[in-house]
């Protein structure tokens, strides 16, 4: 989970009556409607008009520190990958008109996954046009009506539509249970294929999976295993290869699927791996097939990023400090965070109830630092969150600047 | 396990997830009559699985509306 903060990552069926199509939206209206009468700003409706960094935009007319992102490298406006965007649009123009299958790729897409094998030392890079249909296109392709699908209950949208289209067995187990995983991989007939899907870090509390061990038990039992590397990208790991490759597990994981739209800084999704047989999916994966390729600009500021990114350690040590210190400095203003430690470049911090979450976001919005509201049915065990997702450029003074924002509109809603 | 033993096993696991005591009939409905939501769903599935040792699939689940589905639905599974 997730980015659609007012919806659930798990479909639901919403039953309408009557004749209108939209009646069966009515109760998500009237909470909007609620929700924005207290005289609000629409959190789910903030426009930013300038962007001076990776960490300063302006929005509603005020000079904002941008705390909710997920840029987490600040490569956004990397004089090199931003050279290499203008180039590949003056040399290859605005787009491809095509799918990667007929027309759409570029030398610049293979360079792009050529960039991925060297990033994660792996055989095989598949890029995709966002990192949802990335998830999307092989989760529902590689198993299929008859196959299992063994998965943590707090998975991305994108997962759980990976799984619905695919038409498998779907099995889900508490939130980062090894346990239970293991209780239910055991009783899966026997003969039947098993795929274990697993994301290194979960974007709701910014904590991460126990890798090492939930992979050694899906291996255990034969089940082919894929992590959702989406935010530990470029930061996570001695290469920023993820939780993987922290926990050591890189060899024993058969996919990793990411996004470009993270720490890469721009927009894009893939799958790496070294299955033998992985390039057959370029023709079977109808997510990947039955759209247009990334225009030739995108790839290339992706290639430019992801090769920066593996000289990154400095970016990535500064990333744990501010990491370290907004956790810190948030924990001894009194606020209750999602995680005991920091665990990854998101922090959570838990508000009492949606109401008085609404109102801190609007107060820290209006003393000029911008974070996701997420609220449920959204969030796990129905918690308002105002999630924080740091940046490698954010200064230190900076991380002060945003801890004396958080104190200030802490006082004034009363929470602190 | 009879379907009769398998009810007897339910009403019991289902308890302290019934929250707000609800007489439980065979067309009880777990969203509407028990408002059970997708958490609550997701930690009395686990509880019937354990006791049972059986799967029971989210595409399963779908097409368990009522209690007496449920019983139905693990009397068969169980049997399997």
């Amino acid at each position: 989970m997730s980015e659609g903060i007012i919806q659930p990552d798990q479909p639901e069926t919403l039953e309408g009556e009557g004749k209108d199509l939209f009646s069966k939206f009515d109760d998500i209206i009237a909470l909007r409607e609620g929700l924005l009468s207290s005289g609000q700003e629409d959190p789910f409706n903030l426009v930013m008009e300038k962007v001076l960094s990776p960490t300063r935009a302006i929005c509603n007319g005020r000079e904002t520190i941008l705390l909710g992102t997920y840029n987490y490298m600040g490569m956004t406006f990397d004089p090199d990958v931003v050279e290499a965007g203008k180039q590949a649009l003056a040399d290859y123009g605005t787009g491809t008109t095509g799918s990667r299958v007929l027309n759409g790729t570029y030398q610049g897409h293979k360079e792009c996954e050529q960039a991925l094998k060297d990033f994660y030392g792996m055989d095989h890079a598949m890029v995709f046009s966002t990192g949802y249909q990335a998830n999307l296109g092989i989760i529902s392709t590689i198993a299929g009506k008859g196959d299992y699908i063994v998965l943590d209950i707090d998975s991305h949208a994108s997962i759980w539509d990976g799984c619905a289209m695919g038409q498998a067995e779907v099995v889900p187990f508490k939130h980062n249970d090894i346990e239970a995983m293991e209780k239910r991989l055991k009783r899966i007939p026997e003969g039947a294929g098993k795929l274990v899907v697993l994301e290194g870090v979960y974007s709701m509390l910014g904590d991460v999976a126990p890798l090492k061990e939930m992979v050694a038990i899906a291996k255990k039992y034969g089940a082919m295993v894929l992590v959702d590397e989406a935010h530990s990208m470029g930061f996570i790991g001695e290469n920023g290869r993820g939780v993987v490759e922290d926990t050591g597990v890189m060899d024993d994981v058969d996919f990793i699927i990411g996004t470009f739209s993270k720490s890469v800084g721009t927009v894009g999704g893939f799958c790496v791996s070294n299955h033998p047989k992985f390039e057959i999916m370029r023709l079977v994966c109808r997510p990947y097939v039955f759209t247009a390729s990334l225009p030739p600009s995108v790839v290339a500021t992706a290639e430019a990023s992801i090769r920066k990114l593996m000289h990154g350690s400095n970016k990535r040590a500064h990333l744990w400090e501010n990491s370290r210190s907004l956790h810190k400095g948030l924990k001894d203003l009194g606020f209750k965070l999602g995680t005991e430690e920091p665990q990854s470049a998101i922090i959570a911090v838990i508000m009492p109830d949606l109401e008085q979450g609404a109102q801190m976001w609007e107060a820290l919005i209006q003393n000029g630092l911008y974070v996701n509201l997420a609220r449920p049915p959204a969030t796990p065990a129905g918690m308002t969150l105002l999630r924080c997702s740091l940046c490698a450029e954010h200064s230190e003074e900076e991380v002060g600047e945003i801890l004396s924002i958080f104190e200030q509109s802490g006082r004034q809603v009363g929470i602190i | 396990m009879d379907r009769a033993a398998v009810d007897t096993k339910i009403r019991s696991l289902i308890e302290p997830f019934n929250k707000k005591g609800v007489t439980i009939e065979e067309d009880t409905t777990f969203q509407n009559d028990l408002e059970f939501d997708s958490l609550t769903v997701m930690d009395f599935v686990a509880e019937i699985e354990d006791e049972f040792d059986i799967i029971i699939s989210m595409n399963q689940q779908a097409e368990i509306e009522t209690y007496g589905q449920l019983v139905d639905a693990v009397t068969k599974l169980q049997a399997d």
